[in-house]
């Protein structure tokens, strides 16, 4: 075990360092630099400057392993709109975000599962019909659409919620529910279909035969296997969440590190984009290990 | 030796097997949900291609009389029975028009991937360990980042232009397919068939594109069903953010972008755009989920069986 | 008549699929008295399970139907009974075992937790259970139960597996066991050992028993009484001795007289420059050893049987001399040229005078494509065989060659029976006219009439054509009337090798022996005699 998750780390510094290398050739590919991190009307003198003090007149190898070791010792640089270190205005937009993933994706994963599984038990009955059509649906819509039509009909309209902030339990009620519905959408069909094969396997068979509950069929024997593809889907859509729910994010005002990386894309704030995507890059990289280890608790046969 | 099993009892005379395309066909009758979902794609389709030709002057020409007018006007003439955008552009007009750039950057981005990352999955699967631990980590990559955030990242530093939001999120896409088929692709060979050709000393190329790729190809299919409604919503949401296709270009994105100022007072701006894409998405997942049941031989019965009832 | 245990009457079930409905079972009668073993014995498709499904409320419904009948137990219709009078029924007062152990346990709980539950669903108080669960794998047979009880399915072998649902199925002493095929995976040996315990048990409890099968062997080794079932009818009832010697209806005849071991066994051919000739071939997995030391010889037109258990090493062996392997040590000369070092382009050509035919040719045809393609595939890789406007002749020729109609060409295998896919793939083998075809396993996954059929085609065919034959095979009483020699292997070792009547009538190792004995007689009277000689046998090694 302790060898796997060693090799795993290994892997995973080597992803890292390929999304480095990417991220930085990206930044040099397309032409100069001082573009990127420098806004748009910076003086000639002002470029000039900055080239000389963050050597970007030396050769590209140097340049990369400067740049690396700048990283190793977690200096991003300082935010250029906001004056202070780049990672720490990263650390506080990640700290909102990760409370916000972690809230949906517990409700998106509880929600989920049961409903998904009730619906496996009778294929065709009408509450997986009912199930499946909203689990499409929700699957099908676009979070931006979902948002502002929400803003107008319970914030604007109704005035039963604020529409952007993050100063109560109200002001979760919007970005929460947003954000759950595509995620519950799409594990719920995994769930289902994952349950309706596990439950017309032969073990099920046997446990119908020496007379186990129904639910406990569902919910212990059938359950714990079909888990195993569905905790491979909710990595997926937990990723996506920790990124940053950029546009959910920036409509509901949300200070994420997904509303922080479009305003920084916008405000031309390089040096924060660079940070928030290694930060994050990095969380996911610490969940998939997380999931890996899941596996091997839920399934026995799974030993590293 | 092979027990009957209960749900599929081995028949004493193998009647001959119905034409495969005749019998897809029954299915997708036999679901109707799927059935309707398939005539909502084609029309779509249809507006796809042909919309810009005769529409293209109607969906841009300005008329102030028309700013922002309302939906359900049927004095007026037809593109604007679902109102009129902030120019007075009949809003109908705008969403046929916009059909095409929605359609094309979101089956182009689907092609690429589903190429590549079938390719490259086959040749994971099939070929040495070292070969195949390049390819997984650079998928491992790609994967660790959200589709939409690397969009941003490449659109925020190269141009934004159609065929640059195609390259991107169909890069975005290609671990999707590459790990499908790689995985498939490690079952199906060690099966006998695979077996047996070698053993007739089939070449790698024939076995990978002659025994492996039929086999693997229905669920690439199926999840490249799924992925052009992910695909559509991605770009829909980067067109959103203002990164995606930049104006006088337009997508149904743009268009819920662009009515957004006015949502309090013109909700329809926003509102028909949306629909459209939903429409367009929860077709492509209803039909995805019917390719599902109807390629599973353990689960086909239930679209088969439909008639059964009755006699 | 109040004494029977379980009598089903009249049963019949419907199944909807999509060739239209299949009437599984029609108007089937049974019944099962206390401490008695009945035996349903039935080839693939005949029905045999499905009353047994019925029993225990495992048909799926839809696409199962059961449009009329009883099965009473206890003076109750099941059948009319709700499902929670069922459910409490189920496990508790009728239990059942099934083939494959493997996917019948669940693979994420442990052995302890399964059998326990099976106590606690019908009220067995949690405390109880762990104790009692040790105690029944004891019983069963499972060294060091104690610590074992929390180990998961995969950490036991297919013999441990079976006594674990054996264990799990007797922990409430039911009334009645239903086994299903319950031996069927298994090697000669464990089927044995696995038949005596439930024997056993049978005779501590006084449980009725229902036994499944295909295998007139099983039935005559443990079965009171027998139900032959055809295609979903009851063909024949009676006593398992009445029915072996005195079968009434013909499908039983023509059953009993397909069974292989009868025959006349094959003579040795002259000793000439032999085809095939393996020196010390080895192959290794890191320390595993699958194959070591093995030597060999193939008679051109001969017929060489390997015979061994799971893990002996045989299929290791047929992998490696078709190079799906590469040996780590030995050589294989097929006509003075080693296989074992040959180069791709030497190889390739090769590939024609070395063929294989697979164990289950559901698998080893591609279910894309149609036989045509299956069969004309030889033709592409290998195009100086014959041009391609002879190739559709070609193939209709090697169709009629293994007893298949022309027009079938255009079918895909799923439109085919299991012993008309096994005929297309020889016919696919032949396409290359190779010398020598690699038999793995080739007929074990077929029933036993059809099993007869297609070794009578290898032998028509290698009387035609000269074929030599390596035949793998782990059932010795299949390859008595087949081969002219055979070699039995154990733990990827060459134990034994010589003529078949030397290996048959006087075999010189104690391995051979024991398989030999282990296998079951279809007649009930030697099985009887053999049982002795088993017990002996083991007495002797004790």
């Amino acid at each position: 075990m302790l060898k796997f998750l060693g090799t795993r780390a290994v892997a995973s510094a080597i992803s890292l360092v390929g999304l480095v290398l990417l991220v930085f050739f990206l930044s040099r590919l397309t032409g100069d630099p001082t573009g990127l991190y420098l806004p748009l009307d910076a003086s000639e003198e002002a470029r000039n400057q900055f080239r000389e003090i963050h050597g970007l007149n030396d050769p590209i190898f140097i340049q990369f392993l400067n740049y690396l070791g700048d990283l190793i010792r977690l200096d991003f640089g300082e935010s250029i709109r906001r004056s202070e270190p780049a990672i720490d205005v990263v650390m506080r937009g990640f700290g909102w975000t990760l409370q916000l993933a972690a809230v949906t994706m517990s409700l998106v994963v509880v929600c989920a599962v049961i409903v998904g599984s009730l619906a496996a038990f009778h294929v065709g009955g009408v509450f997986d019909r009912i199930a499946t059509f909203f689990s499409l649906i929700g699957a099908s819509a676009p979070d931006f659409w979902i948002a502002i039509v929400a803003i107008v009909i319970f914030s604007v309209n109704l005035g039963w919620v604020p529409t952007s902030g993050t100063g109560t339990v109200w002001h979760w009620i919007l970005p929460v529910s947003v954000l759950f519905i595509r995620p519950f959408g799409l594990i719920l069909q995994i769930v289902r279909g994952s349950m309706i094969t596990a439950l017309s396997s032969a073990y099920v068979k046997t446990a119908r035969a020496k007379g186990i509950k129904n639910r406990t069929i569902i919910f212990v024997h059938a359950l714990r296997n079909a888990l195993l593809p569905v905790i491979t889907i909710i990595g997926d859509q937990a990723a996506a969440l920790l990124n940053g729910a950029v546009v959910v994010e920036s409509i509901f005002g949300f200070p994420g590190v997904g509303k922080l990386m479009i305003d920084s894309i916008l405000q031309r704030d390089f040096t924060v984009v660079m940070a928030a995507i290694l930060v994050t890059a990095t969380a996911i990289f610490v969940m998939n290990l997380l999931i890996d280890i899941l596996y091997s608790i839920l399934d026995p046969r799974i030993r590293y | 030796m092979t027990d009957p099993t209960l749900h599929t009892p081995i028949l004493p005379d193998v009647p001959e097997a119905p034409n495969p395309v005749t019998q897809m066909l029954r299915m997708l009758w036999n679901d109707k949900f799927a059935f309707v979902s398939v005539v909502i794609l084609l029309i779509i389709l249809v507006c796809a291609i042909t919309g810009p030709l005769w529409l293209e002057d109607i969906a841009t020409k300005q008329n102030l009389r028309g700013r922002n007018a309302p939906p359900f006007d049927f004095s007026t003439s037809w593109p604007y029975w679902l109102g009129g955008d902030a120019l007075g552009r009949p809003l109908l007009a705008r969403i046929i028009v916009a059909a095409q750039n929605t359609i094309f950057v979101a089956a182009g981005a689907v092609f690429f991937s589903l190429t590549i990352g079938t390719v490259l999955g086959l040749i994971a699967g099939y070929t040495s360990r070292i070969i195949s631990q390049v390819i997984m980590r650079l998928a491992d990559i790609v994967m660790s980042f959200p589709s939409l955030l690397l969009a941003v990242i490449v659109l925020y530093t190269l141009d934004s232009s159609v065929f640059n939001l195609v390259i991107v999120l169909a890069i975005t896409r290609i671990p999707v397919y590459l790990r499908t088929a790689r995985a498939e692709t490690l079952e199906v060979r060690e099966r006998m068939f695979v077996q047996a050709a070698r053993v007739m000393g089939a070449s790698n190329g024939r076995i990978i594109f002659r025994h492996i790729l039929p086999i693997v190809f229905p669920t690439l299919v199926t999840i490249a069903t799924l992925d052009f409604a992910f695909v559509m919503l991605a770009e829909s949401a980067l067109s959103f953010l203002g990164i995606g296709i930049q104006p006088p270009e337009i997508t149904w994105g743009l268009m819920v972008s662009q009515g957004r100022p006015y949502l309090t007072s013109a909700w329809w701006l926003s509102f028909w755009p949306g629909i459209a894409i939903i429409l367009t998405t929860l077709s492509l997942n209803l039909v995805s989920h019917w390719l599902r049941t109807a390629l599973d031989p353990a689960q086909r019965w239930r679209l088969e069986n439909v008639r059964k009832k009755n006699g | 008549m109040g004494e029977r245990l379980l009598e089903v009457r009249n049963l019949s079930v419907d199944f909807h699929t999509s060739h239209g409905t299949v009437h599984a079972v029609r108007d089937v009668s049974w019944h099962l008295e206390r401490g008695e073993t009945l035996a349903i014995l039935g080839e693939s498709g005949s029905g045999k399970s499905v009353s047994a499904s019925a029993i225990l409320n495992l048909i799926d419904m839809p696409p199962g139907e059961i449009t009329s009948g009883q099965i009473v137990f206890e003076g109750r219709d099941l059948l009319t009974m709700l499902p929670e009078e069922r459910r409490q029924l189920n496990g508790h007062r009728i239990a059942m075992i099934f083939q494959d152990p493997l996917s019948h346990l669940n693979p994420v709980y442990s052995i302890g937790f399964q059998i326990a539950e099976a106590m606690t669903a019908h009220g067995v108080n949690k405390g109880q259970t762990r104790a009692r669960t040790i105690e029944l794998l004891k019983r069963v047979g499972i060294p060091n139960a104690d610590t074992k009880v929390d180990a998961y399915p995969h950490q036991f072998s297919g013999g441990q597996r079976q006594r674990i649902m054996i264990a799990m199925a007797l922990a409430l002493k039911p009334d009645i066991l239903i086994a299903d095929e319950p031996t069927t995976a298994l090697d000669v040996t464990v089927q044995a050992e696995i038949l005596a315990l439930l024997e056993e048990l049978q005779t501590e409890t006084g449980m009725g028993l229902l036994l499944i099968t295909h295998d007139l062997g099983v039935v005559a080794e443990v079965a009171d009484r027998v139900v032959v079932m055809n295609s979903g009818e009851i063909v024949e009832t009676g006593s398992a001795s009445d029915v072996y010697h005195n079968p009434q209806h013909p499908y039983t005849q023509q059953l009993i007289a397909a069974i292989p071991g009868n025959g006349q066994m094959a003579s040795q051919l002259a000793q000439t420059t032999p085809m095939l000739e393996i020196k010390g071939l080895s192959k290794h997995y890191g320390a595993f050893i699958a194959l070591e030391d093995a030597n060999l010889t193939v008679l051109p037109a001969e017929s060489v049987a390997i015979v061994g258990e799971s893990g002996s090493g045989k299929s290791t062996l047929a992998k490696t001399i078709l190079r799906l392997e590469d040996a780590t040590a030995g050589e294989a000369l097929f006509e003075g040229r080693d296989l074992v070092k040959m180069a791709p382009k030497e190889l390739f050509k090769m590939r024609r005078d070395v063929q294989m035919v697979f164990q289950d040719p559901t698998q080893s045809l591609n279910p894309r494509m149609s036989i045509y393609d299956i069969i004309s595939e030889a033709f592409v890789i290998h195009p100086e065989i014959l041009d391609k406007q002879h190739w559709k002749a070609r193939v209709c020729e090697l169709l009629e060659q293994v007893g298949l109609k022309a027009d079938h060409m255009y079918r895909h295998p799923h439109q085919f029976s299991g012993g008309q896919r096994q005929r297309i793939a020889i016919a696919r083998a032949l396409a290359l006219e190779p010398k020598l075809i690699v038999c793995d396993e080739a007929v074990s996954a077929l029933d036993v009439s059809i099993q007869a059929q297609v070794l009578a085609l290898l032998t028509r065919l290698q009387n035609e054509l000269g074929l030599s034959y390596l035949f793998i095979a782990h059932d010795l009483l299949l390859v008595r009337d087949f081969a002219h020699r055979v070699i039995v292997m154990q733990n990827g070792k060459i134990v034994e090798q010589g003529p078949v009547d030397q290996i048959f009538d006087a075999p010189r190792e104690p391995y051979t022996r024991n398989l030999i004995a282990a296998s079951l007689s279809p007649d009930p009277t030697i099985q009887a005699a053999r049982r002795e000689a088993l017990i002996a046998l083991q007495g002797e090694r004790v």
